[in-house]
């Protein structure tokens, strides 16, 4: 009987007391832990690492963030430029000897781990603070950065002038 | 009803009608306002519930919708509800999974009509209100039943047996707990009870005497059984169940189910402000203020939804209890201690 009382007596003011306790945290004014987040962004860090930006006229095409990409996820075809086309420099003023008629990302495969912005040689490929790029259909998140079109369409057409010669 | 009759007067032409459509006409009008009073109810309660949960858990709830702290998203799905795909169950007994929503809302829409909301605005005064009350509320247990078992799902079917088995037990002292204000009263209308409450804070029956102060406390606990809520929510606890009995309904028969619990929180507390915190009389003693300042309806209204914020507060803070503590505090606690304030409100009447 005590016992029963006792156990009462313990859920009786147990529950005044955690009452207590979630009517203070109802009436707490600052909420501060949720972020309105649309309309409202937190802020990222210094080096955050979001979506893969290249800058193509800086581009020289030497495939070494492709090399260093751990899920394969650059693809890049280059050739060379032919010996009359005018010389092309890069905003470093490394000379561009390599015309890039594919750069693409598919950003579905990135792990964003930044491996490939380190050997870049002319600090074209970066990663952005980027992070809201949703969208429709899968292919989308595939990024062709490439502008230039190939001069030869096929390794077989570059060989034919040699040919006829 | 009786002031809607009067208002209907007033329209002319009313009188030259049949006398079927005359005899039809406020009860139907009654009911029309009802159900849109309790549809909109259910949805600010919804969205109370929401904000409350949020802000007591330091977070913010809805935002958005309508502009002001989401005052909109309540309407928002109501709409959604409204437009999702009706699925029965292939598997599901297909009459009474159509029937158990229904068979859910009805009664606690039909109880609505003996709550006072005010001097005159009240849609039937019976004479048996209280128990009319509790003979109608606890239909509402063959509809959980039936939708627990017409889902043909493990979890509806628990959740469904649970909640009859608490539904069943806790009418138990919730009757009991509202004798000692019958006693007092010596009537069961609802009007009359409110009206045995009239003058003031101190002739509330909570603080009439020591019997029906803890009669409120208990009726409460015992409503908040009966309604489903926690800490009593075994029967759709989402962490064990699903959802309980209405694990498998979608679009608006679950949205029947919710309206249906959401009135019921509304009628508990309405039948607790009536018994005991004086319904619509007014909460300042008549010495100091002899006449009524704020209008009745406004009065019942804000102390019946205090009770809601109630059953939310309580909701947000206690767990939830185990099936055999349930038990053991409906047959051991709850109705020992009913028992002993029906009998001290007894002898306290005779003495």
């Amino acid at each position: 009987m005590t016992r029963y009382l006792k156990d009462l007596w313990y859920g009786w003011t147990t529950t005044w007391h955690s009452m207590w306790i979630t009517i203070r945290h109802l009436f707490r004014p600052n909420k501060g832990y949720t972020i309105q987040y649309p309309t409202v962004k937190a802020p990222l860090p210094e080096r955050a690492r979001m979506r893969l930006f290249n800058r193509i006229e800086d581009c020289i095409g030497c495939g070494q963030c492709a090399r260093a990409c751990p899920t394969d996820c650059i693809d890049i075809q280059t050739e060379k430029r032919g010996k009359d086309e005018p010389p092309v420099f890069a905003s470093d003023g490394t000379p561009i000897k390599l015309r890039t008629f594919v750069f693409d990302i598919d950003m579905t495969l990135c792990c964003y781990c930044a491996l490939c912005t380190f050997p870049c040689p002319t600090h074209c490929l970066v990663m952005t603070k980027e992070y809201e790029y949703a969208v429709y259909d899968k292919r989308d998140h595939i990024y062709h950065f490439a502008v230039d079109k190939p001069r030869y369409a096929s390794p077989a057409e570059k060989e034919q002038p040699a040919a006829k010669a | 009803m009786e002031s809607i009759r009067d208002l209907l007067e007033l329209i002319p032409y009313t009188t030259a009608l049949p006398v079927w459509v005359q005899a039809i006409l406020p009860p139907a009008v009654s009911a029309v306002i009802l159900f849109l009073f309790v549809a909109v109810l259910a949805m600010f309660a919804i969205w109370l519930e929401r904000k409350v949960a949020a802000h007591m858990q330091d977070r913010l709830g809805p935002m958005y919708v309508g502009g002001w702290h989401g005052w909109a998203q309540s309407i928002a799905d109501t709409i959604k509800l409204l437009l999702k795909e009706d699925i029965v169950p292939a598997a599901a007994d297909k009459a009474l999974f159509k029937a158990a929503p229904a068979i859910v809302f009805i009664p606690s829409f039909a109880a609505f009509v003996v709550l006072p909301f005010g001097i005159s605005s009240i849609v039937a005064d019976l004479n048996i209100g209280v128990l009319y009350l509790f003979a109608v509320a606890s239909l509402t247990v063959v509809g959980i039943l039936m939708a627990g078992w017409a889902s043909n799902n493990k979890y509806s079917l628990f959740g469904g047996m649970r909640s009859a088995a608490q539904i069943v037990s806790y009418e138990i002292p919730a009757a009991l707990s509202v004798m000692p204000v019958i006693i007092i009263v010596g009537s069961l209308s609802m009007q009359q009870i409110v009206r045995a409450q009239t003058g003031g804070i101190q002739n509330w029956f909570v603080f009439r005497n020591p019997f029906t102060f803890l009669a409120f406390f208990l009726y409460f606990i015992c409503s908040l059984a009966e309604v489903n809520r926690t800490p009593f929510d075994i029967p759709e606890a989402e962490s064990e169940l699903v959802a309980g009995y209405h694990t498998e309904y979608s679009g608006m028969r679950f949205a029947f189910f919710f309206l249906a619990e959401y009135s019921n929180m509304f009628l508990v507390a309405g039948i607790a402000t009536t018994l005991f915190l004086g319904g619509w009389s007014q909460v300042l003693p008549a010495q100091w203020v002899p006449k009524q300042l704020i209008p009745g309806p406004i009065l019942f209204f804000l102390k019946a939804l205090s009770l809601v914020f109630v059953q939310i507060w309580l909701r947000w803070t206690l767990p939830r209890l185990r099936v055999d503590q349930l038990m053991y505090l409906c047959w051991k606690v709850m109705l020992p201690l009913a028992l002993v304030l029906v009998l001290g409100a007894g002898l306290l009447a005779v003495w």
